[in-house]
């Protein structure tokens, strides 16, 4: 177990290096940078110098390797709109994005999950249908559009909740929170809801489609055969042997919870990373870009780990496999 | 034990929300991006010197009504062709309790020139700066410039010792070293507000300044944060919902919305940003179209007949909803240099339109290519899209190229050697004077004089480079206006661009509040007045 | 399940089709039948769009701007040449949403298609085979998770407008979609396969298949795949949904298709500048368009995947 998961570590690195390389040799084509640093009068020389002193003519290798060269010692570079080191930046707007992201991944399984159980075992009740058409008009609207009549009903029209920001935050040493605050707590609720919708649309569905295939299993037949209780039978049975599949994809769900925010984040002009990412998208502000993609392939690469060290947990046959393969 | 953190969290808020409301008179406002830095030399942007301008401040500065008033200058006179000699004020304290004095004038201005400045445009006006006394301070300027003091507008005035102490004596560079400049997220003016707290792209929070030396200053403000709110649906949403006091821009087509609903009005007025639409003149070829070995805008009855198939009252009534001016000059009226007389546009005539295409060899039309920003300019992408839609009738095909402003811009501009055939741009002076839209935008670009840098189309009469020249350094005003009409009745002659409209100022304030909209799109919290 | 498959081989397909268990089932569901009527309207008017649709949205020289912004035939101001009101531009509400629908279906289809071969392909393979090719894939996809969908697709976008010469600019960009909505899908396929094939190759069928010398071919095709059918049909079903978002969520941010030849999406998203402003019909019918097509497409195959599953019948 600890050589698998010093063995996947080593591998994520190389994975953040990859991502890192990908990123720079594409860099190009987002657009130049230089336009949104200068005034319009700056003349076109001191355009070209700046260019050349931010390092942006050199080849694509060369400012890779500054960057990973700089990355490795925590060092992420300055952004060019901020005027501020990257790591500072990231630092700053993370605990927004990780509570918004934890707080609708944690709203999709809370909901999704008793919703998908409810439509397997009534799987032909009114309500169990309506389920699963609602939920599909859910998902059926651009993100944006659900964030904006969100705001245009609860905001514009009721206002009962604020229709931007996180509210007031409480800094616990570092990390802001909003989860501390009535304001930011009120402040949480249409955003998470906005993100949450889509995960918990599909964790309702696939919660529904294994624990269909599972309640057919001979495994369940003979559970019942033996007389335990229903509940039983499909809580503690069924929904056991439906996991690997939901662990997987709501693993998954969580690294592109995060990923996601991004527009969830612009619309509610929600100071995470989402929001800092796509502005420096707009503003070409090569530095955050390259120190968010970076970050994130890290979220991924742990919580895929997390997701295959469950597995093993959740299914002993995997177990024999992560030692040898085939 | 989380519990009674909460508690106590709550209470704290509580109590400091109480105490504050008592006497506090907070302003909220919402502008789509942030102030890029606090630094007053770090970036010659509207936005960005105008926020700076609640802080620091110039030598000089624009009142209420647009007009040139003394700020931490008394009076000012010219004693020599190349000398101006200003009296300061006074006096007057920066936030941390130091004295303003000649001092910092001369300091700030050599840091002007420093690395990562942005303001050597106003560095190049200035030869040197002398102390005379304490409050005496000589500016001697490389040639007679009659108007220096107008150009200091947006020069403010940094506190030497704080700068030296806080190692910020060279102006926030781009490029950065390990922790970022001192100023960058600190400020130290002499302005009426504070800096309280910062947080780049999320929020900054002013507080007053009880000592600030202008004590009839009309704000009554004692607290005030903004926010920036990229979207514009969010933006509109924040002042409906009453969580912000103003927002800026909104979109034209809001207009009716801020007007029916309760609490909330559109403030709205011209703008001196001129919209207009440009062709490549100057390649044999065109890079984007259909027509190979020969470029169709060299032809000015081709240009012409792309003019008279704009339908600009069309674009004004549907897609600015009559908010717009109609432009025949490229520079607006509010344009030191403009003649209402000239501003006459060709007529709207598809008949007219067709006939020209026909008579230069293009009765069948040709494709083209149009670059367009989508976020830049109010409606640009609508307004680029009205415009081909009307080309169409000429039977001119063409591919709408809509994107980002950094990818636009990175496209057509000079450091990529102006890869355009068809474009919308927008132009406000930023000396407000008719010069700086000729040699930008008209006069022809590559040569020895360095103009034209933003003269993406190439459009080129060297007649009027030797005006442009002639126009910078003759102080006869009558004759300077002659020259400047020349040149504007050659461009319109010879169709160098199409220009179409000045966009509407567009704010929306809430009724609790009273602000002045400067025609600069500027926002200046001396004149924001909470109601009672 | 290969009992059926032998009897039916020496029948014609429609024949095959007419008696087999998914048509008894399909005739049994109203459900299926109406979505599948309203999957085939949306097909159909897609297809015969230049007939059915009154006017041609596309045509730039037919639309006025003097049109622009009217609201549908029931309300006040209105003009009878267009049902469902016009758009910002002078273009009927209703001849847009036919075309865009188009736009929408295909590229939406292509990329979902795109992406489930690629994906099933790779966790199949992955699954099955382990080992460092499984570590090498898989780290791949984490590379490629690691990158937002609407990411992928702006660099995508950029490198194809950087590498492809300019005058094919205009006819690729539906290619450059549908290669970066998919691209960006795979991985959902291949984790979710390899997860089910992991679990699947080890038991006694396939064992057993493996032991009297059944190729890995033929075990993956006929014994492997279709067992880790159910969860990529729920997820193609959904990612349909998401690709043609994504398609719109992309002209959000300008690397869409050409606002001059709007697909669904790109009309939502051209409409919600207009939703504060009162002119709702932009945005509305195009919603509720997108939305009934989403539902039909997802309902169908929620249908198709309990008809399909020999274990749930």
């Amino acid at each position: 177990m600890l050589t698998f998961i010093a063995k996947r570590l080593l591998q994520s690195i190389l994975v953040m290096l990859t991502v890192a390389l990908i990123a720079f040799s594409l860099f190009r084509y987002v657009g130049d940078p230089i336009n949104n640093m200068v005034g319009q009068d700056t003349s076109l020389e001191e355009r070209v110098e700046l260019k050349q002193r931010l390092g942006l003519n050199d080849s694509f290798l060369v400012q890779f390797t500054r960057f990973a060269g700089n990355a490795a010692r925590g060092n992420f570079g300055f952004s060019y709109q901020h005027r501020r080191p990257v790591s500072d930046l990231i630092a700053e707007r993370l605990p927004a994005t990780l509570e918004l992201s934890i707080v609708s991944a944690f709203l999709a399984m809370a909901i999704g999950l008793p919703m998908g159980v409810y439509t397997a075992i009534r799987r032909n009740s009114w309500l169990a249908h309506s389920f699963m058409t609602l939920s599909l008009v859910g998902i059926s609207l651009p993100t944006f559009l659900i964030g904006i009549l969100l705001i245009l009903v609860f905001g514009v029209m009721l206002r009962w909740l604020p229709t931007f920001g996180r509210g007031d935050v409480v800094q616990l040493g570092w990390w802001s929170t909003g989860l501390l605050t009535a304001s930011g707590l009120k402040s949480l609720i249409m955003p998470s809801i906005t993100l949450a919708l889509f995960q918990m649309t599909l964790i309702m569905r696939l919660v529904r489609s294994e624990m269909l295939e599972v309640l057919r299993t001979d495994f369940v037949k003979f559970a019942r055969a033996r007389g335990l209780a229903e509940r039983y039978v499909n809580f503690v049975v069924a929904l056991k042997n439906t996991m690997v599949p939901v662990i997987t994809i709501t693993g998954l769900q969580l690294g592109s919870i995060i990923a996601f925010a991004i527009i969830t984040e612009s619309v509610f002009q929600w100071p995470g990373m989402g929001l800092l990412f796509i502005q420096a998208v707009g503003n070409v502000d090569i530095p955050i870009m390259a120190a968010y993609l970076v970050l994130i392939a890290f979220f991924f690469v742990v919580i895929n780990l997390i997701v295959d060290m469950l597995y093993v947990v959740v299914d002993p046959r995997l177990r024999v496999d992560s030692a040898g393969g085939h | 034990m989380i519990g009674k953190t909460l508690k106590a969290l709550l209470v704290g808020t509580t109590v400091l929300a109480g105490a504050s409301a008592a006497q506090a008179e907070t302003f909220r406002w919402a502008f789509q991006g942030d102030a890029q830095t606090l630094d007053p030399h770090g970036l010659f942007e509207t936005f960005t010197l105008g926020f700076q301008g609640n802080i620091y401040e110039g030598l000089v500065k624009r009142d209420d009504t647009m007009t040139m008033v003394g700020a931490l200058a008394e009076s000012w006179e010219n004693i020599e062709p190349t000398v101006w000699r200003f009296k300061l004020r006074p006096g007057v304290k920066f936030h941390n309790g130091n004295d303003f004095t000649a001092e910092d004038v001369v300091f700030s201005v050599n840091r002007l020139n420093t690395e990562g400045s942005d303001m050597k445009v106003i560095s190049t006006l200035i030869k040197e700066a002398k102390v005379v006394d304490d409050l005496t301070v000589d500016i001697i300027t490389p040639a007679p410039n009659p108007i220096l003091p107008n150009q200091f507008e947006i020069f403010y005035i940094m506190d030497k010792q704080w700068a030296e102490e806080n190692n910020t004596t060279e102006a926030t560079n781009v490029k950065g070293g390990d922790e970022g400049n001192y100023s960058n997220l600190n400020a130290n003016g002499t302005g009426p507000f504070i800096v309280k707290s910062r947080q780049t792209g999320v929020k900054t929070v002013l507080t007053r300044n009880p000592d600030y030396w202008d004590k009839d200053m009309r704000s009554n403000v004692t607290e005030a944060i903004f926010t920036p709110i990229a979207q514009d649906a969010t933006r509109v949403a924040a002042l409906l919902s009453g969580n912000v006091d103003l927002a800026y821009p909104v979109p034209v087509q809001d207009w009716g919305r801020l007007e029916s609903a309760e609490g909330v009005k559109p403030l709205t007025g011209p703008e001196a940003r001129t919209i207009f639409l440009g062709f490549d003149q100057l390649r044999d070829e065109l890079t984007a179209s259909n027509i190979k070995g020969k470029n169709p805008f060299k032809d000015v009855r081709v240009r012409k007949a792309f003019f008279q198939a704009i339908n600009i009252d069309a674009i004004k009534e549907k897609v600015m909803r009559g908010a717009s001016t109609p432009a025949g000059l490229m520079a607006a009226p509010q344009i030191n240099g403009y003649t209402e007389a000239m501003n006459d546009r060709l007529p709207y005539d598809e008949e007219a339109a067709k006939k020209l295409m026909a008579e230069a060899g293009y009765a069948d039309g040709f494709e083209v290519t149009m670059d367009c920003p989508n976020d830049r300019y109010v409606n640009d992408e609508k307004i680029c899209q009205a415009a081909a839609a009307m080309l169409a009738r000429i039977n001119v095909k063409v591919d709408l190229l809509a994107q980002t402003k950094s990818k636009y811009f990175g496209k057509v501009l000079a450091q990529n050697g102006y890869d355009t055939s068809f474009f919308l741009l927008g132009w406000t002076p930023s000396t407000f004077d008719s010069h700086n839209v000729i040699s930008s935008l008209i006069a022809c670009r590559g040569g020895e004089d360095n103009v034209g840098s933003f003269n993406l189309g190439g459009y080129c009469n060297p007649k009027i480079n030797e005006l442009t020249l002639k126009i910078q350094s003759e102080t006869d005003q009558t004759k300077r206006q002659a020259m400047i009409d020349e040149v504007f009745q050659i461009h319109k002659d010879e169709v160098g661009h199409i220009p179409l409209h000045q966009q509407p100022l567009s704010w929306g304030v809430s009724d609790k509040v009273e602000v002045v909209q400067r025609p600069d799109n500027q926002f200046d919290l001396r004149y924001a007045v909470v109601k009672k | 399940m290969s009992d059926t498959t032998v009897r039916n081989t020496h029948k014609g397909w429609l024949a095959r089709a007419s008696d087999s268990d998914l048509w008894y089932s399909f005739i049994r569901s109203p459900v299926a039948i109406v979505s599948t009527i309203v999957t085939l309207l949306f097909f159909v008017s897609a297809i015969f769009a230049n007939w059915i649709a009154p006017h041609n949205p596309f045509d730039l020289a037919s639309i006025s701007i003097m049109d622009a912004s009217l609201p549908p035939a029931w309300m006040e101001g209105s003009d009878p040449r267009f049902w469902l009101g016009t758009d910002d531009q002078g273009r009927d509400i209703l001849s847009t949403i036919i075309y865009g629908a188009r736009i929408s279906l295909f590229v939406g289809f292509a990329a979902v298609i795109f992406s489930m071969i690629l994906g099933i392909a790779l966790g199949l393979v992955s699954g099955y085979v382990g080992g460092r090719l499984d570590a090498f894939i898989m780290r791949v996809a984490d590379i490629q998770l690691s990158f937002p969908a609407i990411l992928i697709a702006l660099l995508v976008d950029g490198v194809a407008r950087g590498v492809l010469p300019r005058e094919m600019h205009q006819d690729m960009v539906f290619y450059v979609l549908i290669f970066a909505i998919g691209i960006s899908g795979w991985v959902q396929y291949a984790r979710t396969v390899r997860g089910s094939t992991l679990v699947e190759k080890n038991k006694e069928y396939v064992q057993a298949a493996r032991v009297i010398g059944i190729g890995p071919f033929i075990i993956l095709w006929r014994h492997i795949l279709p067992n880790v059918m159910g969860p990529v049909l729920v997820i193609a079903t959904i990612h349909l949904a998401i690709a043609v978002i994504t398609e719109a969520t992309l002209s959000f941010l300008g690397v869409g298709v050409p606002p001059t030849t709007p697909s669904l999406g790109t009309l939502i998203r051209i409409g919600n500048d207009y939703l504060f402003s009162g002119e709702w019909w932009i945005t509305i019918f195009p919603g509720i368009a997108l939305v009934l097509l989403v539902l039909a497409i997802n309902l169908l195959g929620d249908w198709l995947r309990d008809a399909l599953n020999p274990r749930l019948r």
